[in-house]
């Protein structure tokens, strides 16, 4: 989504901030007065996407709520590296219960509010992609089709994570999980299976939908304003890159982040009552293979046993993607 | 007694600080300034990057000051510098340099219409200098030394100071007020001013005057010339006798309709154009190698050739008979040098300019017998710039280096700070440098891409027929949004990515100004915010003890 039409500012909206620019056209991530809601001290490996887009999404959310907002969040590498008794990582109110029901424990925390009339106190639920794709999936559902007030974030880090690397309904074709080894005619997650949830949630038809990435700041920063202007239920899938998952070296995360957008395996899109609205256009786009080659869950399509079908197949993905959503800027 | 957790557990907020995760860690980040290769590049060692800096934030008259800490000629360089800077400016490997000499240009005329002045002189230091020479180099040391708190004497042989300035860059590169003011502004800052004050012999002047040092900077102005076959029906004369002429007398130097002019240098160009001024109907350059060798820098040849010069590349002019030149044909052997291909033309002259190279004289050095004085004239200096003699020094174009007014102001501004350290008995030590940032350290993602603004020129008609200055300059929004495309290669220039991608909260936004401050009780050493650093302003080091 395009978030400002600054005039020329040295690094446009691209960083985080620029000494050039009012600190209200910046990131809030760039400010000093940003929330820090998940704060140091966690235990999440070195370069943890997850760590980070959780705190972009909350101090958003901190910021537009004046602070009043609150957090359920199911059990993952989130919840186990940010609360290992007796020690919270959380500057807001959070709450965790199971690794399934964080949707229907929001919606709870949602009625209990509007039951004592406390419309000004926000409610979010977030979780990894294993406990929203697959086992928080009905409860989910259910969130969605009664369009409860909340908004909810999925950090999809295309696997189980927090338990040693199992293949989730998030996992990509071909990518190596402690459950897809590399083996066989067909090495790593098949082709034609998992769920593509933005589209599953666009389905349900609630008012806001949209994917974000760790690599763009303000375009995340901006769609969770865009949603918390809205009251139901509301969805966004933001991509986290996992070093220790998916074998990238801790210092490439948002790089990893950037190449999934700008090859067009992870397609950045909002939608609104089932319908996309926008999307926003590949910079400098770049192969799969620039995006797959720093990660060693992909190692089997390089080298000696280099696999140009297997690429070619991710290929596909993501030009399909690109013209799905429309990824690429149209010719002046 | 058995750990009885309660069915719901609170944990106090931001608990976790009890944890310092800097114990993972192997490796450290740092901040750290790295040499802009601008910078590097800059014969007369701005600071390119800073100035460019404060540009871009409206800063003009500091961005102003930064520059005149190293070369008090911003509006004249801004013109005629051959900018090495933009050559080896990291965003060409994007799309296009940053067209610092434009800005450089838009910051010296701006200081000379708000009469901004040169910074106040140190406190009078009781030493007087002689400076010989009042060209680049010569302007450049009697300001740096009047900085420093010397009185000043400079003098020069013509009617008025600038040397090649005036007398060899032509008034539609170089318009003469611009000139004017910045000398004049020099001339203010207390440096005594002597013109028409030739000095045949150095030692005598020194002799019946004391002074407490010397710097000499008379240059090369001497056209080299070569031995041709000649009946004398086409008059020759060289490149510097006839640009100089246009200078002192410019009604008369006359070149007749067909000029040709002989050499590829940026002389060669400017007495070809020049040439075009005055009305010749047809002015050709003749060059021994091609085009591409020529060492004119390539927009000259190109708006040389847009003004109508026609370029003769691979001939040598072997005889004059009958009012024609004879002109060999050549071709490139292996390495590139021109060979005799067998061909031969005419072509018909009413004159023919040398612009072969020039060299120094040297003659005024004859009371010193230690002065070595090479071939083409020019004398060795130490590192300090100062010759065999003791207490004179030396620089610019009769010192062996490259023959550019920046380098003699780098000269000017080093013999300076020599100067004043030999006169109070000390020696200048070296600064350690800091490493170059090559463009490799840039994460160029974080750039837009942006074209360069470039300057307008003036119509064609008008080139072709007066001296007016050919290019335009940027304007004020110009200006600012072209040193926005700054990179700021080596240095922090705030832009909050570090701050914001720190997965450990572990970086403190110090406010404007202040720049960051790494907590290495959280930071885990994973490397992200030097990754995402735009500028490679940071790197990772090995975990010390
Ligand atoms: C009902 C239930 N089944 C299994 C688990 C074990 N478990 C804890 S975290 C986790 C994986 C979470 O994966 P994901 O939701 O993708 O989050 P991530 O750790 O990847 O961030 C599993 C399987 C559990 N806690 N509860
Ligand atoms: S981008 Fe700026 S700092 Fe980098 S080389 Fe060019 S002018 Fe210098
Ligand atoms: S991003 Fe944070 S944790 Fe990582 S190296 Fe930098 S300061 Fe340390
Ligand atoms: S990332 Fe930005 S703020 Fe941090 S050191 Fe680099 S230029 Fe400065
Ligand atoms: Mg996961």
């Amino acid at each position: 989504m395009t978030t400002s039409t600054v005039e020329f500012h040295q690094t446009g909206d691209l960083t985080a901030g620029n000494r050039l620019q009012d600190e209200q056209q910046a990131s809030r991530q760039s400010t000093q007065q940003r929330f820090n809601s998940l704060t140091a001290g966690h235990r999440a490996c070195q370069g943890c996407g997850e760590a980070l887009g959780a705190r972009f999404a909350i101090d958003k959310v901190m910021e537009l709520t004046g602070d009043r907002a609150f957090v359920v969040n199911a059990t993952g590498c989130l919840e186990v590296f940010t609360t290992p008794f007796p020690e919270s990582s959380w500057n807001v109110p959070w709450l965790h219960s199971l690794f399934g029901n964080a949707p229907a424990v929001a919606t709870g925390v949602a009625a209990a509010l509007r039951a004592q009339g406390k419309s000004d106190i926000r409610v979010v639920a977030q979780g990894g992609d294993g406990s929203t794709v697959d086992i928080g999936f009905g409860a989910l559902s259910g969130m969605f089709e009664r369009n409860d007030d909340v908004l909810y974030f999925c950090y999809d880090n295309e696997a189980y994570m927090n338990t040693g690397v199992q293949r989730s309904g998030a996992t990509p074709p071909m990518a190596r999980t402690a459950t897809t080894p590399i083996a066989g005619a067909n090495p790593g997650n098949p082709f034609g299976q998992g769920k593509n949830m933005p589209l599953i949630a666009m389905a349900h038809g609630i008012p806001y939908v949209a994917t974000a990435t760790i690599s763009h700041l303000r375009d995340l920063e901006a769609k969770v304003a865009k949603a918390m202007e809205i009251r139901g239920a509301r969805y966004i899938h933001i991509h986290v890159p996992c070093p220790l998952g998916w074998g990238s070296e801790p210092a490439d995360t948002v790089k990893l982040a950037r190449l999934a957008a700008e090859s067009g395996l992870f397609p950045l899109f909002e939608a609104e009552h089932g319908e996309v609205t926008d999307s926003s256009k590949i910079r400098r786009q770049v192969p799969v293979e620039e995006y797959l080659k720093l990660q060693r869950r992909y190692a089997h399509l390089f080298g000696k046993s280099a696999d140009a079908e297997g690429i070619a197949a991710i290929q596909k993905i993501a030009d399909t993607n690109i013209r799905r959503f429309k990824l690429l800027r149209e010719e002046e | 007694m058995a750990f009885n957790p309660p069915y719901a557990i609170t944990l106090d907020a931001g608990s976790s600080l009890a944890n310092k995760t800097g114990s993972w860690r192997t490796e450290q980040p740092l901040y750290l300034d790295r040499l802009p290769p601008c910078n590097v590049s800059c014969p007369a060692g701005e600071n390119i990057q800073a100035w460019l800096g404060l540009t871009q934030e409206g800063r003009y008259r500091e961005a102003w000051e930064e520059i005149v800490i190293n070369n008090p000629l911003p509006a004249i360089h801004g013109r005629v510098c051959y900018h090495p800077c933009e050559d080896s400016c990291n965003r060409t490997s994007l799309e296009q340099p940053v067209n610092i000499h434009a800005i450089e240009r838009f910051l010296g005329d701006l200081a000379l219409q708000e009469g901004w002045p040169l910074p106040t002189p140190a406190e009078a230091s009781g030493k007087h200098i002689l400076v010989i020479g009042g060209g680049p180099g010569g302007l450049s040391a009697a300001y740096h030394l009047r900085q420093l708190g010397h009185e000043v004497t400079l003098m020069d042989a013509k009617p008025a100071a600038g040397g090649m300035l005036r007398y060899g860059i032509p008034a539609y590169r170089l318009p003469r007020d611009i000139l004017d003011a910045e000398i004049e502004r020099i001339q203010r800052s207390g440096v005594h001013i002597k013109v028409d004050t030739s000095i045949d012999n150095l030692a005598n002047t020194l002799h019946d005057n004391r002074y407490d040092a010397t710097f000499l900077a008379v240059g090369a102005h001497v056209g080299r010339h070569i031995d041709l076959k000649t009946d004398q029906s086409v008059p020759l004369t060289d490149a510097v006798d006839f640009l100089n002429g246009m200078e002192s007398s410019p009604s008369s130097p006359s070149l007749g309709n067909r000029v040709v002019v002989y050499g590829g240098g940026n002389t060669a160009i400017d007495v070809a154009r020049t040439a075009v001024r005055l009305g010749a109907e047809q002015v050709t350059i003749v060059y021994r190698r091609t085009q591409e060798k020529m060492p004119a820098h390539a927009f000259e040849i190109e708006e040389a050739l847009e003004e109508g010069v026609e370029l003769r590349a691979l001939r040598t002019i072997t005889a004059i008979t009958d009012g024609k030149l004879q002109l060999e044909t050549m071709e490139l052997d292996a390495d590139g040098w021109p060979q005799p291909s067998g061909g031969s033309e005419t072509l018909a002259a009413d004159s023919l300019v040398y612009a072969l190279g020039q060299t120094v004289n040297a003659a005024l050095l004859q009371g010193y017998p230690q002065i070595e004085v090479a071939a083409d004239g020019t004398i060795s200096v130490d590192e300090r710039m100062m010759t065999a003699a003791e207490g004179l020094f030396a620089g610019g174009d009769m010192v062996p280096a490259d023959r550019t007014i920046t380098t003699a102001v780098g000269h000017g501004k080093k013999a300076a700070r020599h100067i004043h350290h030999y006169l109070n008995d000390q020696q200048l030590q070296p600064r350690a440098k800091h490493e170059t940032a090559e463009f490799d350290l840039l994460n160029t993602w974080y750039y837009p891409e942006e074209p360069m603004r470039s300057q307008p020129l003036l119509e064609m008609q008008q080139r072709t027929t007066t001296f007016n200055e050919v290019l335009d300059g940027l304007g004020e929004l110009s200006s600012k949004l072209e040193a926005q495309r700054c990179m700021s290669c080596g240095n922090c220039f705030e832009c909050d990515n570090c701050y914001a991608v720190c997965p450990d909260n572990a970086i403190t936004k110090l406010g404007r100004g202040n720049r960051f401050a790494i907590d290495y009780d959280y930071c885990k050493g994973c490397g992200l915010c030097v990754e995402e650093c735009p500028c490679g302003a940071m790197k990772m080091v090995p975990e010390i003890g």
